[in-house]
């Protein structure tokens, strides 16, 4: 393996116990109910992917991946959880929490969704080549995670949250599988994140202009009989 | 050499016993601090201790036999566990009789006589109490059982002191799943400890009491065993905790001297001293949980516990 460096045992431990990190701060996500917390950890999950994806430039030798770790750091520790928090701001829902969830019952939903997660990757990371290949099972889970949240979740926002999650797992899991994606998409998936953002900011003061809140169950009445 | 270990047992156990409360009032001044009160002196619960011993113990006419013994249980309990538990060295003829299983056993046993006793005198409060120690108990249990495989998954062992050596022997293995179990841990000490996210340890508010309420009828002398033992429980998980997650400076198996003594204790007082600080951190920073939110609480710990197990199997390093 043209991969063995001196450093690589170390570096490939510190890899696996930020790739639990991330597994955990899904965890903690799901077990919210208010927005600023998840705004905090939305923006710790940005700080470990661009930590981990400096490790993997470091221990792999490729430097396009020192330019998406920052990126990662400049876009999802930065700009996007100061935008979300001048949102919620602008909307007066600092104080907004999810009270009709039950975090037991998702929380256990969520350990079985780990390891159906688990069980997928297990084929798959047989075949990369790459050392991060055993993460991509929490790659997986982080998405299916961030997908159980934005479902039990009725807040605009929070799904919002959600949505971003994923795109976080998603972006994990490009770069324990193929030492991720090439810069051009990188700069892409990057600019569509910004602006979808922008654009579901729009829509949070239209929905609350239309019904009074951010509640999206009240979308449901929308629908003609 | 069997005398040696054996006056090691013995000088661990006294040591368990003495700096117990002190490890109390020593969480009790950070928090004080914290939250900007003036704080009682580290010694206070000596004092307490003291005080009580020299009371006159009052026993309620229908307290049975089983409430007399119970604070000598609670108290005889919580020192076998202290000697069960490589808080110092883990050359210990005590902790070969007991692995984690049974330690979380003797717990159980605690558990059950002192929610007995508080049934015993027929007050609301006392099966108040007892009925909420015993739903924590239950939900907390299986935590930190999973917590214990945990350990044991890595290093082939439930003996808490092979944990200690096996982690010794290759200490540069940073393994992902101890963080799950270490937050899962800390999750059950706050709740199986009456701190603060389940129950706060200095409240006597009658509706949000857990640990209190089942102490209500005892005075005196009893009052002061309980006190002590749960001082002594706490110590213990601290010391559980401290053996699962960071074994440095505990005397390992063949080292003998008085040096490596010297240092096991030095390196625990370090250990108690920070961990205290952090407790208080926790317990400043967090509300109280509804009664009703506690099964939520433990359930998140028994979670992050399984899925340290998983994340083992998935990440494996060795």
């Amino acid at each position: 393996m043209h991969l063995l460096h001196p450093f690589t045992v170390p570096v490939i431990n510190v890899l696996n116990l930020l790739a639990a990190c991330l597994l955990l701060l899904s965890f903690a996500m799901l077990s919210r109910r208010r927005t600023q917390r998840l705004i905090t950890l939305f923006a710790w999950q940005g700080g470990i992917l661009c930590l981990s994806t400096s490790l993997v430039a470091y221990s792999s030798g490729l430097h396009e991946l020192y330019y998406s770790a920052a990126l990662t750091l400049l876009l999802k520790v930065i700009t996007l959880p100061l935008i979300l928090r001048r949102l919620i701001y602008r909307l007066g829902a600092e104080w907004d929490s999810e009270t009709m969830v039950n975090i037991p019952v998702t929380m256990l939903a969520g350990l079985m969704l780990v390891i159906f997660a688990f069980g997928l990757a297990q084929p798959i990371s047989m075949m990369a080549t790459t050392i991060t290949r055993n993460m991509l099972g929490i790659a997986l889970a982080v998405i299916l995670l961030s997908f159980l949240m934005m479902i039990t979740r009725r807040k605009a926002v929070t799904q919002v949250i959600g949505f971003l999650a994923m795109e976080n797992g998603l972006f994990f899991a490009a770069t324990s599988a193929t030492y991720g994606m090439p810069m051009v998409i990188e700069l892409g998936i990057a600019l569509d994140v910004l602006v979808g953002v922008f654009i579901l900011g729009l829509f949070f003061f239209q929905i609350r202009e239309q019904f009074e809140s951010l509640d999206l169950r009240n979308m449901e009445n929308l629908k003609e009989e | 050499m069997r005398g040696i270990t054996f006056i090691r047992q013995f000088g661990e156990v006294i040591l368990a016993i003495a700096i117990a409360p002190l490890f109390a009032g020593w969480i009790a001044q950070c928090r004080a601090w914290m939250q900007s009160r003036s704080a009682p002196l580290v010694t206070q619960p000596y004092r307490m201790l003291r005080k009580l011993f020299s009371k006159d113990a009052a026993l309620a006419e229908t307290a049975s036999p089983l409430f007399r013994i119970t604070p000598y249980v609670l108290f005889g309990t919580m020192v076998l566990a202290a000697a069960i538990i490589p808080s110092l060295a883990t050359d210990l003829p005590f902790a070969r009789a007991a692995d984690a299983i049974a330690l979380i056993g003797l717990f159980a046993t605690a558990r059950v006589f002192l929610s007995l006793a508080a049934m015993d005198i027929g007050t609301g409060f006392g099966s108040m109490g007892a009925r909420r120690e015993m739903m924590i108990g239950f939900l907390a249990e299986p935590a930190l059982l999973m917590v214990l495989f945990n350990a044991s998954l890595l290093y082939g062992s439930t003996a808490l002191p092979s944990l200690v050596d096996g982690y010794r022997a290759h200490p540069t293995i940073i393994d992902p799943s101890v963080i799950f179990a270490a937050v899962a841990f800390v999750m059950v000490l706050l709740a199986e400890n009456a701190r603060i996210p389940i129950d706060n340890p200095a409240t006597h508010l009658e509706l949000t009491m857990i640990h209190e309420a089942m102490l209500l009828e005892y005075s005196a002398r009893h009052l002061a065993l309980v006190e002590w033992a749960s001082y002594l429980k706490l110590f213990n998980y601290a010391c559980i905790g401290f053996a699962l997650f960071v074994p440095w400076g505990i005397a390992i198996h063949g080292s003998d001297g008085g040096g490596v003594l010297a240092l096991s204790i030095v390196a625990l007082l370090g250990k108690l001293v920070v961990a205290g600080s952090a407790l208080a951190l926790i317990e400043t920073l967090s509300a109280k949980l509804r009664i009703f939110r506690a099964p939520e609480f433990l359930a998140m710990a028994f979670l992050l516990a399984v899925l340290g197990l998983l994340v083992h199997l998935l990440l494996g390093v060795r």
